[in-house]
């Protein structure tokens, strides 16, 4: 009986996986749309009009995507409800374990896109900055599409239990944060200031994410030192 | 060229037939399911959902494509489809993916495969016109000739099962699987070689390609593993989707995959609505006992599984796990169709990759949500139609309004 628990746990968590990176498509979409719209509909393209253009597409983005996490956890809300109804008897999959299948697939997708057509470039024949641009561009890329990833993780995690304690505060902490994230990439040519206030800020949602999905002081020290007999994701005691 | 040719289209075809006998069981219920698909004649785009199949387990042992099927009891029925049916979907998933990966990495690698050669019959009017309306034009008359070819070829296929040639629809069969084992890969092999700058002496060629080819028509007209079939199953769709990839004009190409999904969502709903059960015996196809039995008779072997067959794991000692029969089937027909979608994605997306992931995500998604309109209503389910249309819907605007997004966030090392 438990084995069956486990595995429904596990099939529904790993679908929620390849359903999230579908809305981040969509809200993707939704964005490139608003911004193409409003393009062609400001016409003529000089250069500062092309960067506010630009701030106000991230902007939306933005705001458009953390819409679709809410969705998503609407979605999920529904189905878990449903799933309950069905099989009373049946251990619904936990929330938190949504949580973080979704931030990651998330995450994954947005990693991805920011990053697999530089990578793709990075084999080709050139030189990176010969025209003066600084020639860390690859590396900046890659440990900014890496915090990204996980910053997409934590969000999802302390978004959903926002969401779950109604607590929605957390909500707006999470979009802010999200924008500064992003309006801070747009100091672009100054790369160590950029990365580093990204990746503190990926520490501070981490560790809010750990307290939120339960973790402690104490817990963390017995899974450090291997004390831990229960180390398990799907063990729903609490600590 | 031109017997390979009279292949392509009919492979589908061929593939939708057998799988038509292959799903065929003493039960008259599942009979009833094989004729229902018999007559909504889809190449591409039958699915039959294995969860109601409770009599399976007198089978022919050696069919190894319905292995270890034991008995059900009734009333768990709804409770199962939808625990399991999230486990069906992950084991889909992973065939499709490797067989979009295979299309993907061969398109981006082999040059062949996307150089402009030539055009099916089935194809003949050409896009190099000076005008776009013109070009619409001839892409769509290719895809309405395209189509009425599958549809001829399906009723030439009902026809001759009907009047019980089954040795000719098997000979039929094996000379197409020969054809794709043996001369596709061949091509297959020397195009890969050429694009690596490997030399290879006729012997040593001559010895793989036999292998490769004598392997496979064993594993898929005999006996042989589980994972070494589907492997080879998923090699042929790859060949199939390549050769389509390569021959198909750019814009008939995309309007066939519309018309495709179009077409088996019509002839599903026909299907559907022609099927009554309170009058089993008024099908297209009356069931015909000694039909049944002659049909098993000269498959006493397992015949063509064109279907795919997710491998269950086998859990001893659980009792609730035992019906974990068969889980779902998907077509050969889909598999190609979905692997042209996404290698048309990354053949013509100007080395773009967020494209091809994009339809990528697209189609698994569309997969996901058939399988449980499948778990919902529990008939079988054409497969190509949402899958396509979100893949469709994707391309296009992933194309067209996406990409100049993301390149110019990239440019400007921008992250949303």
């Amino acid at each position: 009986m438990t084995l069956c628990a486990v595995k429904s746990q596990l099939a529904s968590g790993e679908t929620a996986r390849p359903g999230q990176a579908f809305f981040w498509l969509v809200s993707l979409l939704f964005s490139s749309l608003i911004w193409f719209t409003t393009a062609t509909l400001i016409g003529n393209k000089d250069e500062p009009r092309e960067k506010y253009l630009l701030i106000f597409g991230v902007l939306i983005s933005v705001l458009i995507q953390e819409m679709f996490r809410f969705a998503y956890y609407k979605l999920l809300k529904k189905a878990s409800e449903g799933l309950k109804i069905i099989n009373p008897y049946e251990k619904a999959p936990s929330m938190r374990l949504l949580a973080y299948v979704s931030g990651l697939g998330f995450g994954i997708m947005s990693g991805v896109f920011s990053f697999v057509n530089t990578l793709s470039d990075s084999l080709g024949p050139g030189t990176v900055g010969i025209h003066g641009d600084p020639p860390q561009f690859f590396l900046n890329s890659a440990f900014m599409t890496l915090v990204i990833t996980l910053l997409h993780v934590f969000w999802g995690i302390v978004f959903f239990d926002g969401c779950e304690k109604k607590k929605w505060y957390t909500l707006l902490v999470v979009l802010l944060s999200h924008l500064l994230v992003s309006a801070l990439t747009l100091i672009s040519p100054h790369y160590g200031l950029n990365l580093v206030l990204a990746y503190v800020i990926m520490v501070l949602m981490g560790v809010w994410a750990f307290f939120v999905s339960g973790g402690s002081c104490r817990s963390l020290k017995l899974c450090l030192l291997c004390q831990d007999k229960d180390f398990l994701l799907f063990n729903q005691r609490a600590r | 060229m031109l017997t390979f040719m009279a292949s392509d289209s009919e492979e589908e075809v061929c593939d939708e037939r057998t799988s038509l006998m292959s799903a065929e069981s003493p039960t008259p219920r599942s009979c009833q399911d094989g004729r229902q698909a018999l007559e909504d004649g889809e190449s591409a785009a039958q699915w039959r959902s294995q969860e109601s199949e409770e009599d399976r387990e007198e089978e022919d042992p050696d069919r190894y494509v319905c292995s270890g099927v034991p008995g059900r009891p009734p009333g768990l029925e709804e409770e199962l489809t939808l625990k399991y049916g999230a486990k069906h979907v992950i084991m889909l998933f992973v065939p499709v993916t490797l067989c979009m990966i295979v299309v993907v990495a061969t398109i981006k690698s082999v040059r062949f495969y996307t150089e402009k050669n030539g055009q099916l019959i089935y194809t003949p009017f050409s896009e190099d016109t000076p005008s776009v309306g013109q070009r619409l034009l001839n892409s769509v008359l290719n895809t309405l000739i395209m189509i009425s070819v599958i549809v001829t070829m399906t009723i030439f296929l009902v026809v001759l099962y009907k009047y019980r040639c089954y040795k000719f629809i098997h000979g039929w069969l094996i000379m197409s699987s020969l054809m794709l084992l043996f001369l596709f890969t061949y091509i297959y092999l020397g195009e890969v070689l050429k694009t690596y700058n490997v030399a290879m002496d006729y012997p040593t060629l001559f010895l793989t390609v036999w292998n490769f080819g004598a392997v496979g028509m064993v594993c898929i007209h005999w006996k042989g593993p589980l994972v070494l079939q589907q492997a080879y199953l998923i090699m042929i769709s790859a060949l199939m989707a390549l050769v389509f990839i390569k021959y198909l004009p750019e814009w008939s190409a995309w309007v066939i995959l519309g018309a495709i999904s179009v077409y088996a969502a019509m002839v599903w709903t026909v299907g559907m609505a022609k099927l009554d059960p309170s009058s089993q015996g008024a099908l297209q196809l009356p069931y015909d006992p000694e039909m049944e039995e002659d049909s098993y008779d000269s498959f006493g072997e397992p015949s063509y599984p064109d279907v795919f067959e997710p491998p269950l794991p086998g859990y001893p000692g659980e009792e609730l796990e035992e019906e974990e029969e068969r889980g779902v089937k998907l077509g050969l027909g889909d598999f190609i169709f979905y692997s042209v979608l996404v290698g048309k994605a990354a053949a013509t997306g100007s080395g773009d990759w967020n494209t091809t992931l994009a339809c990528f995500v697209a189609i698994l998604i569309g997969l996901c949500l058939t399988l449980l309109l499948l778990a919902v209503f529990k008939k079988a389910l054409p497969a190509l139609p949402i899958s396509i249309t979100f893949g469709l819907i994707f391309y296009f605007s992933t194309d067209n309004l996406v990409r100049p997004f993301m390149d110019t966030l990239a440019s400007h090392q921008l992250y949303i």
